[in-house]
């Protein structure tokens, strides 16, 4: 999200691989060539081995035990959250960062408590038209409750945000929650002024950083943001663990979501006294080994220095967007802009008449995983009058023998169902 | 590709590329809508029922190779035949997709398919190696399903 202008040393994604025990396996017989990695990395084996190093020699339950395995337990957990909001450039890192099951939970829980607590009948919440469902569903099932209104800033034909009507959208509303990089197009926002925009308006500006968080250096304070959500599983994480970071003054001010367990500072029989942040927010025992294996996601990706996976990310898919374009012309359609430094590695993609499902299908039998279908954004997808595309999207171990794979296998595709 | 080409043949090819029954049919047709969530195909079926007889049916939407060929195998096998007649082609046609949904009770073995029965339908079978695609093989069978029931409760 932000490019200083600081060398970049690059990677060695030949030699990275071999972190990815995953690549090393077979589908149908040929060598798989992993291109989803926008639904779910893979983790490198530094990630697994840290959960399993913590439940083989730590594993307790966290801020309950005195005994010293669950002291240490806690302060691994605490720890990982400490190297999330690092990550971030959070200024409170132990106070800022929410752990949840995923990104869609970190909406949920921000539309549940800041919204039910901010948001009264008229008043506006607005999104964009390239949102995933996980920032879309949880403020329509909002507006159901409490009829607020929803605005969306709309996608151009150049598969950006049109901000033409940008102040007048934000007008009067109270929040601006949006997509980082959008998940279908690759498009990667203007956050700096779409934040801007929203302060003027008095709103406060929410994130979704699913894709962008694993791609980019991520600086809420220099972006100047006040929410921001994100996943674990596509940053090279394990499943069941997300983010929600917030300014602490916000999350202060927030009522707990899911109450029960680790949440409060006093119970009894007529009432409960909530704990503070980020505990209130952690109902239950928590994702614990998923936290410490987030933090190793972290280690790694910060070992890679996100300026060098950024830069990985945006020469890759220049590299395979001319190759589809000199191989295919016309025939293979990318939804997308052109590639830049506001294009991800995210390539949703029509070649000739063939269905998505039937692409990804043939794809398979050539070891390539793609995802077919609406990549839960259907607005966006009605909006391109598309029911589905076939998505390829990169990781940090992703290589140009990846993109030719794939080419290979479009081509396969195209005589199948040639007529 | 042994696989996938049992999975694509030409038949479901060219029911594909040449749907038959293409269309929507005006009221008082039955009209229901399927959804595969997964994909996102989509399937207007709309149908007229005449004394307990399929008389038309029409299909229109959009999806996959594999819904959309069975969408049309499925009109083409189902128009002008008797409504309990349509109920055993459905169920038929689930079980060839491995969907057992009487014989989920232990010890009860699944009758074998009369694939003969099928008909053209049968090309369909080298779906099953591909659990994913299943749905979208059904999608079809289960929205006249739900047709039928409408068009029995009307």
């Amino acid at each position: 999200m932000s490019h200083g202008g600081a060398e970049v040393t690059p990677f060695d994604v030949a030699a990275l691989r071999k972190d990815f025990p995953l690549l090393d396996r077979e589908v149908n017989g040929k060598r798989i060539v992993y291109l989803d990695s926008g639904a779910s990395s893979l983790p490198p084996h530094q990630v697994v081995e840290a959960m399993s190093e913590y439940y083989e020699t730590t594993h307790a339950n966290v801020h309950r035990g005195v005994y010293h395995t669950a002291e240490v337990a806690t302060e691994r957990f605490e720890l990982a959250r400490r190297k999330v909001g690092r990550f971030l450039g959070a200024p409170d890192p132990d106070h800022e960062v929410v752990f949840t099951k995923n990104c869609t939970e970190a909406f949920n829980l921000l539309a549940h408590s800041w919204g039910r607590t901010n948001l009264l009948p008229g008043d506006v919440v607005v999104l964009s038209e390239l949102e995933h469902h996980a920032n879309i569903v949880p403020w329509l099932q909002l507006r159901a409750e409490r009829d607020i209104e929803l605005r969306f800033l709309e996608v151009g034909e150049d598969y950006r945000l049109d901000l033409s009507q940008l102040d007048a959208t934000v007008e009067g509303a109270k929040l601006v929650s949006v997509s980082a990089m959008s998940n279908v197009l690759g498009t990667i926002t203007p956050l700096r002024e779409l934040a801007a925009a929203a302060h003027r308006a008095g709103a406060l500006i929410a994130v979704d950083g699913a894709q962008s968080v694993p791609h980019l250096p991520t600086d809420v304070v220099d972006l100047d943001l006040d929410f921001l959500c994100f996943s674990g599983h596509k940053m090279l994480g394990p499943t069941g663990i997300g983010v929600l970071w917030a300014r602490a003054e916000l999350l202060e001010a927030m009522p707990p979501f899911l109450g029960g367990g680790g949440m409060i500072l006093d119970v009894r029989t007529d009432g409960f006294l909530a704990a503070g942040p980020p505990a209130r927010f952690e109902a239950g025992t928590p994702p614990i080994a998923e936290a410490i294996g987030l933090g190793a996601a972290v280690d790694y990706l910060e070992g890679l220095t996100m300026t060098a996976v950024a830069a990985h990310d945006q020469a890759l898919t220049a590299y395979a967007l001319d190759a589809m374009s000199a191989r295919f012309g016309s025939r293979l359609q990318i939804f997308g802009p052109p590639a830049g430094p506001d294009r991800g590695g995210v390539l949703s993609m029509a070649l000739d008449q063939v269905h998505a499902h039937d692409l990804a299908q043939v794809l398979d039998q050539s070891g390539v995983c793609v995802r077919p279908g609406h990549h839960c954004a259907k607005p966006l997808m009605r909006k391109l009058g598309l029911s589905a595309t076939a998505r390829a999207s990169f990781g940090v171990y992703s290589d140009r023998d990846d993109v030719d794979a794939l080419l290979d296998g479009l081509e396969a595709a195209g005589t199948l169902f040639s007529t | 590709m042994a696989d996938l080409e049992e999975l694509y043949r030409e038949i479901i090819l060219d029911h594909y590329r040449s749907p038959r029954n293409r269309g929507e049919l005006p009221p008082p047709a039955i009209r229901v809508e399927g959804f595969n969530p997964l994909c996102g195909d989509e399937l207007v079926i709309t149908l007229l029922v005449d004394h307990d007889t399929v008389v038309d049916l029409k299909i229109a939407g959009s999806g996959c190779s594999i819904s959309q060929s069975s969408a049309s195998l499925m009109s083409a096998a189902v128009k002008g035949k008797s409504v309990d007649e349509a109920h055993q082609l459905i169920a038929t046609f689930k079980q060839m997709m491995s969907i057992h949904e009487a014989s989920l009770d232990e010890g009860e073995e699944p009758k074998p398919i009369d694939l003969r029965s099928l008909g053209e339908l049968a090309a369909l079978q080298g779906v099953v190696k591909f659990p994913v695609r299943i749905k979208c093989a059904t999608l079809a069978w289960n929205t006249l399903a739900q047709g039928l029931d409408e068009a029995s409760a009307g």
